[in-house]
């Protein structure tokens, strides 16, 4: 089975040069391969300083390899030039960013990106049918463009925001999302709806999921594969459940027993 | 208009700007009623001060102050908006594609930028007078200040445009298929509006500043009446020292009266402009 | 006698710009006690109005935002204060003395061109009122109790790690041993490891020094393991309150209910349902009970009336006509 997205001793560092003191390797030697045909959620779970944020722009090719080669679909990224070269690897590949009211212009309506992403990445030719495919686009994330038509970011709430955000990045029909951090600037009540719609995005649309936070619950609830990076490199990784449940490195167990669970310690007296 | 009315009414600056500039452009309109073409010399008695027939009196060459002051002051503004709108032009191209760019093309923009910051204007354009002398005109006079006076606001607008390139509607930008060109115009100049029009303001002084002075050494074409000139003339006619304080008082005055219209108004643009700086970032 | 007694506290944000008037109902109606050594937490999530509560108990209003009925009560040892009119010559004695603040951000807190013993010095220096080397062993004395070096109070904010400042600010809120401290998110933009320390040690301290914390945050997790009793707001009302173990244990407004079982945790598979629906526009909020428009128990009477905030056990107020059964 060919790669979807393939990963080879990746490495980014920032720093170097004639002035500056020391480098710094913000990702280090990270491999991984997601299968074309297999969708799933994987996971990179980190805490701040990481790398998982700049493994995930190096994925969107918004910023480039230092080492390594990064593959999608067998090209490799580095290949990629002029805008039609990007226009083509944008279709397939789509981010959600985590805040989504930073993701919107706040001066400008949210219909714009809908359309705007029709038209151009969708090869939709009139407005006509940008509207029908942005309502399609919403209404598989439970939403309708009668909802969002004509509305800035401020009207909506950040819950139904994402939503916006993750159909604008459904239009042009991509084999991958990578989602930075996509729920953790929501409500926790709002939550559960978001990640429990990446799970149908991926049983539904058949699509594969980066998924990146620092949550583990979220992670444990719907990953199917699970990375754990710290300081740019890969410290476990393998099937979610089963790192999670059991997890052999001192770093994920030292994360998981971190962890706060949102039920009341048997035995603790409160006053 | 709902909010420029609003804001008429509730910031007295702004009223008061307002209130300014409406008069001078009203007054600058009437040149479009004069009786006298503006270079004809001697159509009525010369050294009259102002009367009831001649309001603004006249001047040592038989001028009616009044109706050559209504040319002075439309040719001054004109002027001085010409210049305003090609820099501007000129300080968004430079300063939007440098900001967005980044890398080398900002870097030789800048370089540029920073050149065009240090060079001393004044002994610049009197220079092109003593080159240009018989050509020169007022059209290459505004372009050749257009051409000079970008270069201090390119720098301000390349670091609002520095600051957007990072933001994450950029990307989303980006990822939803728009050029270049769509989303600098689209998405950024909205935030880089605020600063452009506050500026525009400024400009508008420094060039009918810069005219003036220019006007006044007689280091322009000095047959077109335009507050300078008026001021030349006067003093080749020792106008104070016989007595023809008119002749510089109102010129004068009306110049006062359009640079501090024009100060309040971007003084007081500020109270405008801040509340959409705050619609930038969003708090939770 | 209560440390802290909220009683009937209206603060909206008044607006007028542009000619149109706006009344943003952050907090409308809200009642509570706070006892003399207990950790508080006021969960509550975005538009719950739970930052501009404290905001007002820490009368640090500014206009737009104004109190508009109710009061606020402090009873200190120095004698009770009414925060919601006290003038800034009452505030001074008791700020930092008997109420002081750990925020979210430490940067924000921190002077970042001074040293950290500066901080001390003009937050604590003018209350412990002893000479300054006194001073200072009193404050290395209590950086050892939150397990910071001495050497600390050397170092400027950008050398210490962010786990290291919130610890320095919460030494900061609590070397003068006030009766009350409110702490605004303390631990949200921390990660997972430090969080866990800071709050181990925010318990520890407290229950040294026997304050009382009102403790804000959006976490229930952390309110699991940390509050002794919890208040739940929502649309700028408390929508229910009581001893934390008996909250998540058994929920009985259906807000409450529903935000408890929509939290995923590590170990637990079984799906989870999220909230229907947004959260209200203070601006212009729904008639009768802040939540009826997402409550799947809502009927006629919760479009109309505002269901009070009563007890339903002891200790246990619920603010519901139909609550979820015990």
């Amino acid at each position: 089975m060919s790669a979807l997205l393939e990963l080879d001793h990746v490495s980014r560092s920032y720093g170097g040069g004639l002035f500056a003191r020391r480098q710094v390797l913000a990702v280090n030697d990270v491999s991984l391969r997601l299968e074309e045909g297999r969708p799933e959620i994987f996971t990179v779970v980190g805490e701040s300083g990481s790398g998982k944020t700049t493994l995930a722009r190096m994925i969107l090719n918004m910023v480039p390899t230092s080492a390594g080669t990064i593959r999608f679909q067998g090209a490799d990224l580095a290949t990629i030039r002029g805008a039609a070269a990007r226009r083509a690897f944008m279709r397939k590949v789509q981010p959600i960013f985590q805040n989504p009211f930073e993701a919107f212009n706040p001066m400008k309506r949210v219909d714009r990106y809908l359309f705007a992403t029709a038209r151009r990445m969708a090869d939709v030719a009139t407005d006509a049918a940008a509207a029908e495919a942005s309502d399609t686009a919403l209404k598989s994330v439970g939403l309708s463009l009668a909802e969002v038509r004509g509305r800035f970011p401020h009207q909506l709430s950040g819950g139904q925001l994402q939503r916006v955000a993750i159909a604008r990045a459904l239009i042009s029909k991509p084999a991958l999302l990578v989602a930075d951090e996509p729920v953790s600037m929501i409500d926790a009540s709002l939550r559960a709806s978001i990640v429990n719609l990446l799970r149908e995005l991926r049983d539904r649309n058949g699509l594969t999921i980066i998924y990146i936070t620092h949550d583990l619950a979220t992670a444990y609830y719907v990953s199917d594969r699970i990375i754990i990076m710290r300081q740019g490199r890969v410290v476990e990784s393998g099937d979610a459940r089963a790192v999670l449940d059991n997890p052999q490195h001192p770093y994920s167990q030292l994360l998981k027993s971190s962890v706060l669970s949102p039920e009341v310690p048997p035995g603790v007296s409160h006053a | 208009m709902r909010s420029f009315l609003a804001l008429l009414k509730s910031n007295r600056q702004f009223a008061s700007g307002v209130v300014l500039l409406a008069l001078v452009a009203a007054f600058a309109c009437l040149s479009f009623f004069s009786p006298y073409p503006p270079n004809d010399s001697f159509v009525v008695a010369p050294d009259v001060p102002p009367s009831a027939e001649y309001w603004f009196g006249t001047t040592s060459r038989g001028q009616e102050l009044f109706w050559l002051l209504t040319f002075a002051i439309r040719n001054t503004l004109v002027f001085g908006i010409v210049v305003a709108v090609l820099s501007r032009l000129l300080a968004l191209l430079v300063g939007l594609v440098a900001g967005y760019a980044g890398g080398w093309i900002d870097r030789l923009l800048m370089s540029i930028n920073d050149t065009f910051i240090v060079i001393p204007l004044f002994p610049i354009l009197v220079l092109f007078y003593f080159v240009l002398k018989d050509h020169m005109s007022w059209g290459l006079l505004a372009l050749m200040m257009a051409c000079l006076g970008w270069s201090y606001d390119a720098r301000l607008i390349r670091s609002v445009a520095l600051s957007l390139r990072h933001r994450e509607f950029t990307e989303t930008g980006i990822f939803s298929g728009m050029s270049t060109r769509q989303i600098l115009v689209e998405e950024h100049l909205p935030y880089v509006l605020p600063i452009v029009f506050s500026t525009t303001m400024n400009n508008i002084n420094w060039s009918i500043g810069l005219e003036v002075t220019l006007s006044v050494l007689g280091f322009t074409d000095i047959n077109t009446p335009t507050i300078g000139v008026m001021i030349y003339w006067a003093n080749q006619h020792t106008a104070l020292v016989a007595g023809i304080w008119w002749w510089i008082f109102f010129p004068v005055l009306l110049v006062v009266m359009t640079f501090i219209g024009l100060f309040l108004l971007a003084v007081s643009m500020n109270e405008y402009i801040d509340p959409r700086s705050r619609l930038g970032r969003s708090e939770r | 006698m209560s440390v802290l007694a909220v009683d009937g506290l209206r603060a909206y944000y008044r607006t007028s710009a542009l000619g149109v008037s706006r009344d943003v109902r952050a907090v409308d109606g809200i009642s509570f006690t706070v006892e003399a050594g207990e950790i508080y937490g006021l969960a509550g999530e975005s538009s719950s109005g739970k930052t501009t509560l404290i905001k007002t108990i820490a009368a640090a209003t500014q206009p737009p935002l104004e109190v508009v009925a109710g009061t606020i009560t402090f009873n200190f040892p120095t004698g009770p204060i009414e925060m919601q009119r006290a003038d800034r010559r009452s505030l001074a004695p008791i700020r930092w003395r008997h109420l002081s603040y750990i925020m979210q951000g430490s940067m924000s807190v921190l002077n970042p061109v001074r040293r950290i013993r500066h901080a001390f010095v003009d937050f604590a220096f003018r209350h412990i009122g002893q000479p300054k080397s006194q001073f200072f062993d009193t404050v290395r004395a209590h950086l050892a109790r939150l397990r910071l070096e001495p050497d600390v109070l050397d170092a400027y904010p950008h050398q210490l790690s962010g786990g290291m400042r919130q610890r320095v600010t919460i030494a900061l809120a609590t070397v003068c041993r006030p009766e009350f401290i409110i702490a605004d998110e303390p631990t949200t933009a921390l990660d997972v490891v430090v969080q866990k320390d800071v709050l181990a040690m925010i318990r520890e301290i407290q229950r040294e020094l026997g304050s009382s914390i009102l403790f804000v945050t959006h976490d229930m997790a952390v309110h699991a393991n940390l509050a002794d009793r919890l208040g739940i707001m929502y649309g700028g009302r408390l929508v229910e309150e009581g001893r934390t173990a008996d909250l998540f244990r058994s929920p009985r407004h259906p807000y409450t209910a529903h935000l408890i079982a929509s939290l995923p945790r590590v170990g637990d598979t079984a799906p989870k349902a999220g909230l229907s629906g947004a959260p209200p526009n203070l601006a212009d909020p729904p008639a009768g009970c802040r939540f009826h428009p997402r409550c799947p128990r809502a009927s006629e009477i919760c479009r109309r009336e505002v269901p009070p905030l009563e007890p339903l056990a002891t200790g246990h107020r619920v603010a519901c006509f139909h609550p979820e059964p015990a």
